[in-house]
């Protein structure tokens, strides 16, 4: 559905005399398939707006090339933009409007006639659940009520990709919540959501594969699962007084399902192993047998942030 | 016919929007009308006019190019705000044209300058002032492309800087030597020679000769042509240039 090849962008900054180009998007190679939700996570700053808003014909690319259902962004963007659709992350309503006045706008601005853009009007404010709203302005609307509508502007031309660039950033758990859902139904009605996230939880719940962005290069992407299978497998956390570690190692580095043994810096034992829930039971076991003293035992699975971690040497919360 | 329809489409918008806030009527005619009221009685004296209507025929018509300039200079303020709230972005991504998203928004200034030129036309009759109604459409249409080319150049403008306190002293800056030079308030004819020499590279200045030379039914004056000729190129000069920066990236 998306197909990119190197795309770069660089701006140029001035701060007193020097000129500095900032390079934020560095050669960025996607596959995105049809009826997909693709996420895009990364720092703030990472480049993922820009690829966004490149695909989306709102900035040129310097370099490289992109194919959006079918349509080439470098020679063709009127017939991309008829494609796609887009919403911003800094919300794209205007105060005084009302969300049925912004629906029908937009609707003719793709050039749909009039009736028709009223029955489109009409039929996504009840999608979204905004019709009892609709004929109120913007500015009277809650922050998860206005995203919807914002959403609703994004593809009342039936598209066959929608970008959403941090859909869910500044709302409370509850509309995010609601938001997923409504991100999942979009999915459901065929089409392709292309989001961008820096939540780890949102990357790993929403989306169905997702490319790991850091410094405008992507540097890693698959299926949430993949990804973090493809790192380390899963930590048995071992507690343990100090004096029984060593023995403890003694007697859990020859067992077959113990892929690495480290000393933990706060005592007790980490234990590297393809999965955890089968692994515990036979450690418990083991140490029992030799009547070692355990104090606590721990399972830790790898999340997103620990790939972010392997494959940018910094935590993902920390940047 | 694509430009025209999407033309009127962001125009319809735009009235709407105004039309919901009726306070700039009252706020766009108090201040003229203020000039009318408060200052013109001095212009019979100074101007050594025959009657008070003779010194309207001079003050009325430099009071609407006054407006048309300033009107459409700072109606770049209203984009700021659409672009902070994204709007503009979002009718970038659709394939309406780049033209009528200025256009469209143009219109809307002309039309509420014209609205304001008209009543403030129908104020100056109180005070005898008399002017042939086809003289007058003319000169209408004068003010109409003058504030077509401000209002274009302070949206082409916003959106290079993006800001609105760039935007204000900006404005002010290029709007005050434009006002001063162009004969506005006092006719030139009684300027130095040097001042002379320097207004007749100021296209206002010959704007406001040609509005005059309408109100005093005076059609074959040459400013009258070359008035709306000048104008005339560089509305759609101004018109160009503002369409291809809505049309390049914004943010």
């Amino acid at each position: 559905m998306i197909e990119t090849r190197g795309l770069r962008k660089s701006f140029r900054s001035r701060a007193g005399r020097e000129t500095k180009t900032v390079d934020a998007v560095r050669g960025v190679n996607l596959e995105v398939a049809e009826g997909e939700i693709f996420g895009f996570l990364g720092p703030n700053g990472a480049g993922k707006t820009t690829t966004l808003r490149m695909l989306a014909t709102l900035i040129e690319p310097d370099g490289g090339e992109a194919t959006i259902a079918g349509a080439d962004l470098r020679k063709d963007p009127a017939g991309v933009r008829r494609r796609i659709g887009y919403v911003p992350q800094g919300g794209s309503t205007w105060d005084e409007s009302t969300a049925r006045e912004e629906l029908v706008l937009q609707a003719r601005l793709y050039g749909i006639g009039k009736a028709e853009a009223h029955r489109r009007a009409t039929r996504a404010l009840d999608a979204f659940q905004l019709s009892e709203y609709a004929d109120r302005k913007c500015k009277t609307y809650s922050g998860g009520q206005r995203r919807r509508v914002e959403i609703a502007l994004g593809i009342i031309h039936e598209p066959k990709i929608v970008f959403l660039d941090e859909p869910t950033t500044g709302l409370d758990p509850q509309s995010r919540a609601h938001m997923w859902d409504e991100i999942r139904r979009l999915r459901a009605e065929g089409m392709t959501v292309f989001i961008t996230t820096h939540y780890l939880d949102e990357a790993d719940a929403l989306c169905d594969r997702i490319a790991i962005m850091d410094h405008g290069e992507v540097v890693a992407e698959g299926t949430p699962a993949e990804l973090k299978r493809e790192i380390s497998g899963e930590v048995v956390l071992v507690g343990l007084d100090a004096a029984a570690t060593p023995r403890a190692a003694e007697l859990l580095d020859t067992e077959a399902y113990v892929t690495k043994l480290e000393t933990a810096d706060e005592g007790g034992l980490r234990l590297y192993v393809d999965e955890g829930a089968t692994a515990i039971p036979q450690v418990l076991r083991r140490l029992d047998g030799d009547g070692l003293d355990l104090r606590s035992i721990e399972l830790h699975r790898p999340s997103l942030d620990d790939v972010f971690l392997t494959k940018t040497g910094r935590s993902l919360r920390e940047s | 016919m694509k430009l025209a329809r999407d033309t009127w489409l962001i125009f319809q918008r735009q009235i709407q929007l105004l039309l919901r806030n009726p306070v700039w009527v009252f706020v766009g005619v108090f201040q003229p009308v203020m000039y009318l009221l408060l200052f013109a009685p001095l212009l019979k004296p100074a101007l050594n006019a025959p009657t008070q209507a003779a010194a309207y025929k001079i003050f009325v018509p430099g009071l609407l190019v006054l407006l048309a300039i300033f009107g459409g200079l700072f109606q770049g303020f209203g984009l700021i705000a659409e672009l902070r709230a994204g709007v503009i972005e979002r009718s970038r991504v659709t394939p309406v044209s780049r033209l009528a998203l200025l256009l469209g928004r143009s219109l809307r200034d002309v039309i509420s300058l014209i609205a304001q030129a008209v009543i403030i036309t129908l104020l100056a009759l109180l005070f005898d002032l008399r002017v042939f109604i086809g003289y007058l459409l003319l000169a209408y249409l004068m003010l109409a492309l003058i504030a077509l080319m401000t209002s274009a150049v302070s949206y082409g403008v916003a959106l290079k800087v993006k800001s609105e306190d760039a935007l204000a002293p900006l404005m002010n800056t290029v709007a005050q030597p434009v006002l001063l030079l162009s004969g506005i308030l006092l006719p030139l004819t009684f300027a130095p020679g040097w001042l002379q020499g320097v207004a007749k590279w100021n296209p206002f200045s010959w704007a406001v000769d040609g509005t005059r030379a309408l109100f005093a039914g005076d059609l074959s004056n040459d400013r009258v042509w070359q008035g709306l000729s000048i104008i005339a190129v560089l509305a759609v000069a101004g018109v160009v240039w503002a369409a291809r920066q809505f049309a390049r990236s914004v943010r």
